[in-house]
């Protein structure tokens, strides 16, 4: 009787024992960079909203505390929605990311269908051509796009910002793949119903697409928020300013107050962070997609 | 029978062209056109501040090749690649490994990896700035604890390419990962079966047998992609240095921008956008090459 409780616990002991075996010191080194490289990944989010809760003298305090020892989270954000114009400048990013996505789907879909669906002339140029123009960035036909709209006078228009955008040859490759593996018979079923062509695209091709869909519209949105590259070149009033081109003005002093300037980064970031948590496998399957298959 | 369908052919032809117009127009205006247009001025003398233009030959590309702003902006970028490229691709291959084989917390550190990639580089780069500050940035305190001497990062030439890789690591070595974990993932199982049998049951082995020989075509991919995201740096040098100080990181984007967009140098602007085209042709070159000698093996 006495010696029971040993012998349980011993069997208890075993598997905890085995899990022990099975720590290595490789194992160990691994877990402990996984570690550190997550810390390095996050700590600037923290550092950054932990600032945007602490008045400008407690910024660049020699002890950082991640919780601010005086608390001025309120007025921070209320400064920045209220008496800087950040709610135009994050209205602005959003009017030009929607509008991008809009044209960009109602542009790529019907031609992804055609080149992967129909047959007619030219579509192996027009497939190559879409393909070649995936490695040109815009870095190299800004200055034509530039003076074309210098030219029109366009500039620090929404139309602007927009245009070089408003086709993309990556949703055209990516829907053209995605529409290829949609069933013929379904299709030819559909136009012996007497479907029109249109039809077919917008009440078959079109919800069979929305993962896809999904996905390209997280990529594109997040990626024309985060863009400075293109509205540095366009916008030159406040009224066009987008809220990623806002944070050009931080490094000249716009705002010595290091609290606030941090509270509208925050605002900014924590939009992108929030799509992509909830949108993570979208997000993660539209670069999966660029990636190997592209 | 056959004048029938071959009208509905013709009808279903004409409609393919409907569908593809919109974006065929758009994609000349938007590629085409603008790749003709700067070519064509690279070869002019145009600057929006005169209205006039004339031809110069390939003046501006001599002009370019004995420019010392632009031999100083190559060298810049290759240092920033050395930094940056080995470091994109090891690490992130050795996370996509590290993470591959966990069952209970791959998830949570896919996220937190991938995490900075959605940021917006722009405002991130203020927080970078602040926690590399020279005298009392997270870092420096970090390093003076250790009693070791606090660095300028951003304001020191012999710091601040090495400080923008550093950034540039932080927000691209998530999308790598994703990219090796794709291509992790697509390697069949039977494979590393097969190569235990032939006695490769080392994890080693087991990686230089069958691990590195599938990924290839991903590691090629990766590879050139992350190289031509290098010499697109720009973002943190507009935001936090200028090309500064004394131009020790003024980088190929970055003096292309000033050259087009702050002084309307655009005939010769539009010769380092041709140069820049070019490199991604080479780029490209090398991975249908790489590519193709996998598959043809």
């Amino acid at each position: 009787m006495t010696d029971a409780p040993f012998v349980t616990s011993r069997a208890e002991l075993h598997p905890l024992r085995r899990a022990w075996a099975r720590v290595t010191v490789g194992q160990t080194l691994i877990w402990l960079a996984l570690g550190a490289g997550a810390w390095i990944a996050v700590f600037p989010y923290i550092w950054m909203v932990s600032s945007s809760l602490k008045p400008t003298n407690e910024v660049y305090d020699a002890d950082f505390t991640i919780w601010p020892k005086s608390f001025s989270g309120f007025e921070n954000y209320h400064g920045v929605l209220f008496e800087q114009p950040y709610p135009l400048f994050l209205m602005n990013s959003t009017i030009v990311c929607l509008g991008i996505l809009a044209v960009q789907l109602v542009t790529a879909i019907p031609a992804g269908y055609a080149l992967a669906k129909l047959r007619f002339r030219g579509s192996a140029i027009l497939l190559g051509t879409v393909i070649a123009c995936l490695t040109i960035p815009i870095n190299v036909t800004s200055i034509p796009l530039y003076l074309g709209l210098v030219k029109l006078s366009l500039l620090d228009t929404y139309f602007a910002m927009m245009f070089p955008f408003m086709v993309s040859v990556f949703a055209i490759f990516l829907f053209r793949q995605f529409f290829k593996g949609f069933p013929d018979s379904v299709i030819d079923a559909a136009r012996v119903d007497g479907f029109s062509e249109i039809e077919i695209v917008i009440r078959l091709i079109v919800p069979s697409a929305l993962p896809a869909i999904a996905a390209f519209s997280v990529f594109s949105f997040v990626a024309h928020w985060n863009d400075l590259y293109w509205p540095l070149i366009v916008v030159q009033s406040q009224e066009k300013m987008t809220a990623t081109l806002s944070m050009m003005q931080y490094q000249s002093e716009f705002d010595t107050n290091y609290g606030r300037s941090f509270a509208a980064a925050t605002v900014i970031t924590i939009p992108m962070m929030l799509v992509f948590l909830f949108a993570r496998r979208s997000f993660i399957r539209g670069i999966t997609m660029t990636g190997v298959k592209g | 029978m056959s004048a029938a369908s071959g009208s509905l052919a013709r009808r279903r032809a004409l409609l393919a062209y409907a569908l593809v117009a919109p974006a065929s127009v758009l994609i000349l205006l938007i590629y085409i056109g603008p790749i003709i247009a700067v070519i064509f001025a690279s070869l002019t003398d145009y600057t929006l501040v005169r209205d006039g233009f004339s031809f110069v030959g390939l003046e501006n590309y001599t002009a370019m090749f004995a420019d010392e702003a632009f031999a100083n902006a190559l060298r810049n970028t290759v240092i920033y690649a050395a930094f940056f490229l080995p470091g994109a691709f090891f690490i992130s291959l050795f996370l996509a490994l590290a993470i591959q084989s966990r069952k209970k917390f791959r998830s949570v550190l896919e996220v937190l990896f991938f995490l900075p990639v959605t940021s917006t580089l722009a405002a991130m780069a203020l927080v970078w700035a602040a926690l590399m500050d020279s005298r009392q940035g997270v870092i420096n305190n970090t390093l003076t604890s250790f009693g070791l001497e606090p660095v300028n990062f951003l304001g020191d030439p012999g710091f601040v390419l090495a400080a923008l890789a550093a950034i540039s690591l932080w927000s691209i070595i998530g999308f790598n990962m994703v990219l090796f974990l794709a291509g992790l993932t697509a390697i069949p199982r039977n494979l590393y079966d097969a190569a235990a049998i032939d006695g490769a049951d080392h994890p080693v082995d087991r990686f230089f047998r069958v691990t590195w020989p599938m990924l290839a075509p991903t590691s090629v991919f990766v590879a050139v992609t992350t190289s031509i995201t290098a010499f697109k740096l720009f973002d943190t040098v507009a935001v936090l240095t200028k090309g500064g100080p004394a131009r020790s990181s003024e980088v190929f984007l970055y003096l292309t921008f000033l050259e087009g967009f702050e002084y309307f140098n655009m005939g010769y602007a539009a010769a380092l956008s041709v140069f820049f085209l070019g490199l991604i042709f080479v780029f490209a070159l090398i991975q249908t090459l790489l590519s193709d000698r996998r598959i043809n093996s």
